[in-house]
């Protein structure tokens, strides 16, 4: 009685996008959350790549979904590195610290 | 099973020539046991010029490789070889800069060549995996030059804001990516543009992974309503920074696009254009009307360059031959005067100490009339007054796009480029009529600077008299991207 479908994946994966965006606009508090953020949204892409690539028996999008692990290993490196040197020039890392800068 | 075949090189040769140059640059750096990095400094300079060389000399037919993932082509060639002298300038100019901003360390000069090898990758990038990797080799190394100054609260805010905003939007373009995939079922642009052109409809999960596709670049291109990062990062990043950020990954993204819209979504230009004419309009707008405020000469020309995109993109929404020669000529030229300003930028100290805001440069004619002079060149270009090149490359913009009919663009475009004037005016009015201060801007002792200066002062000027080079290079780079 319950398919679990194409469908059902790609509704995750746009759940799990949404989330991932409204995670960065509405956080307040902490820059590290922006941080799992970014990775939510990652991973969301990952989630429809797979389905997309196991729907289309092809294996491009899995390709792709391994370069994506990679990057995001390598931007939440680069991500932690930049949060840390702010960190000691500030001493705070809530978002409305973020501030000098008025935009 | 299909044998192994070694893909052809030859076309990458000048990508793996700079990445095995830059991996050889941080083994000297690590190696060379004291703190001056005025070696690898040098030697990257020499290894960008030597490419540019290169490219001078290469091929301008189409070749593919790596399995149809990369791409090169005289569109390619030519946005290379202003990407690698744009970035072998900024390091040449600001050499002295990091010295007296204690930031000499040699990963400086190797980070702008990671960034720089991505933007080559990028115009050639042929498949939705070789656009994402070469997209974040080039965003990577750019968030960690924006946080250069460690011990600097702004530096390090301005990074991580353009760390925070940059994966936002990367993430934005993987969406849109995903999506494409999966309702073309192929990742590499000609097999995208089959599908694209064989279907009877256009299905709504391509019209929307193209949108966000389209939001993704204009994050990197600093577009109106992507925008909000570039003046908080302009100003928050080391001068220097700030002017290899104004200048190369803009005309980096920029090709990108249109090589994507150009590209597999050819056929799908009514759907995109309207989303591009929108972002040229509002960045048009916002970056005449906000920079009328601005105090911070870096911030005004974070706003300027959001206005100068926005004039690009009418370019690209003109979706035509004579619309892609018109960005072309567009970003050459925007590159000579945003060189020529930042050397001008970089300029500003005094008594040693760097200065930012734009009543520092009050009564500059009169203690030092060349520098007031290139200024007011770089001015009055950027607004488009006639004789000089900001006229002919928004001249350029408003014919294709005419041609096109989009005479709504090109009626916000005149309108904004008028409210602009102003603010470049009012630089020269302060440089040339505003009453000298006690203490002005230092003399310009920087011959690098000065040289850089004089350089693209007189490119500038000598526009109108020997065109022919840009326009006649421009227009085959374009005519490339038609021919298929």
């Amino acid at each position: 009685m319950w398919e679990i479908g194409i469908t059902h994946f790609l509704v995750l994966s746009a759940m799990l996008f949404t989330l991932g965006v409204f995670g960065i606009f509405l956080n307040r508090r902490n820059v590290i959350v922006i941080l799992m953020s970014i990775e939510l949204i990652l991973l969301s892409v990952t989630v429809n790549l797979v389905t997309f690539s196991a729907h289309l028996e092809d294996l491009a999008g899995q390709v792709f979904s391994m370069f994506i692990l990679t990057v995001a290993a390598a931007e939440a490196a680069i991500g932690l590195a930049i949060l840390v040197v702010f960190f000691r020039n500030k001493s705070s890392i809530a978002v409305e610290d973020i501030s000098t800068l008025k935009g | 099973m299909r044998p192994f075949e070694a893909p052809a090189l030859t076309p990458a040769f000048p990508e793996i020539f700079l990445g095995l140059v830059t991996l050889f640059l941080i083994i000297l750096g690590v190696a060379r046991k004291d703190e001056d990095s005025t070696t690898v400094t040098n030697f990257s300079i020499f290894a960008l010029i030597a490419v540019a060389a290169v490219m001078f000399r290469f091929s301008h037919e189409t070749f593919s490789t790596f399995n149809g993932m990369f791409v090169t082509d005289g569109f390619a060639v030519y946005m290379k070889i202003l990407i690698l002298l744009g970035s072998a300038v900024t390091i040449f100019m600001s050499a002295r800069y990091v010295e007296r901003q204690r930031m000499a360390r040699f990963e400086y000069p190797v980070l702008i060549l990671f960034s720089t090898l991505g933007m080559m990758l990028m115009t050639s990038a042929n498949d939705l995996i070789s656009l994402y990797m070469a997209l974040e080799l080039q965003s990577l190394p750019l968030y960690v030059l924006a946080a250069m100054r460690r011990d600097s609260v702004k530096s390090t805010e301005a990074g991580l804001k353009y760390f925070v905003l940059g994966a936002l939007s990367s993430g934005m373009l993987l969406y849109g990516s995903s999506l494409i995939y999966g309702y073309t079922g192929a990742t590499n642009f000609n097999d995208i543009a089959a599908a694209l052109t064989t279907h009877e409809f256009l299905p709504v999960g391509v019209v929307t992974g193209m949108v966000l596709l389209l939001s993704g670049f204009a994050f990197k291109v600093a577009a109106v309503p992507f925008h909000m990062w570039t003046p908080d990062v302009y100003e928050g990043a080391p001068t220097s920074v700030t002017a290899f950020f104004a200048i190369v990954p803009k005309m980096a993204s920029l090709a990108l696009m249109v090589r994507v819209f150009m590209g597999p979504f050819e056929p799908m230009v009514d759907e995109w254009r309207q989303v591009v004419v929108l972002l040229a309009v509002a960045s048009m707008a916002l970056g005449g009307i906000a920079a009328i405020a601005q105090q911070n000469i870096k911030r005004m020309l974070a706003y300027s360059s959001i206005g100068h995109m926005g004039y690009a993109l009418g370019g690209i929404a003109a979706a035509s031959e004579p619309g892609i020669k018109a960005v072309i000529i567009y970003v050459t030229i925007y590159m000579m005067t945003s060189i020529g300003t930042f050397a001008i930028v970089l300029m500003m100290k005094q008594k040693d100490r760097m200065v930012e805001n734009i009543r520092d440069l009050s009564g500059l004619a009169s203690r030092q009339p060349m520098i007031a002079l290139s200024m007011a060149i770089m001015m009055f270009s950027m607004a488009g007054i006639p004789p000089l090149a900001g006229f002919f490359s928004k001249l350029f913009i408003f014919q294709a796009a005419i041609d096109a009919g989009l005479y709504g663009l090109v009626f916000m475009g005149v309108i904004t480029s008028v409210i602009s004037a102003f603010y470049y005016l009012r630089i020269v009015k302060i440089m040339y009529f505003d009453a000298a201060p006690d203490e002005g801007i230092d003399p310009a002792t920087d011959g690098r600077l000065n040289a850089v200066l004089a350089v693209s002062s007189v490119a500038v000027v000598l526009f109108i008299v020997i065109p022919v080079p840009i326009l006649g290079a421009a227009g085959t780079a374009a005519a490339t991207l038609f021919s298929r």
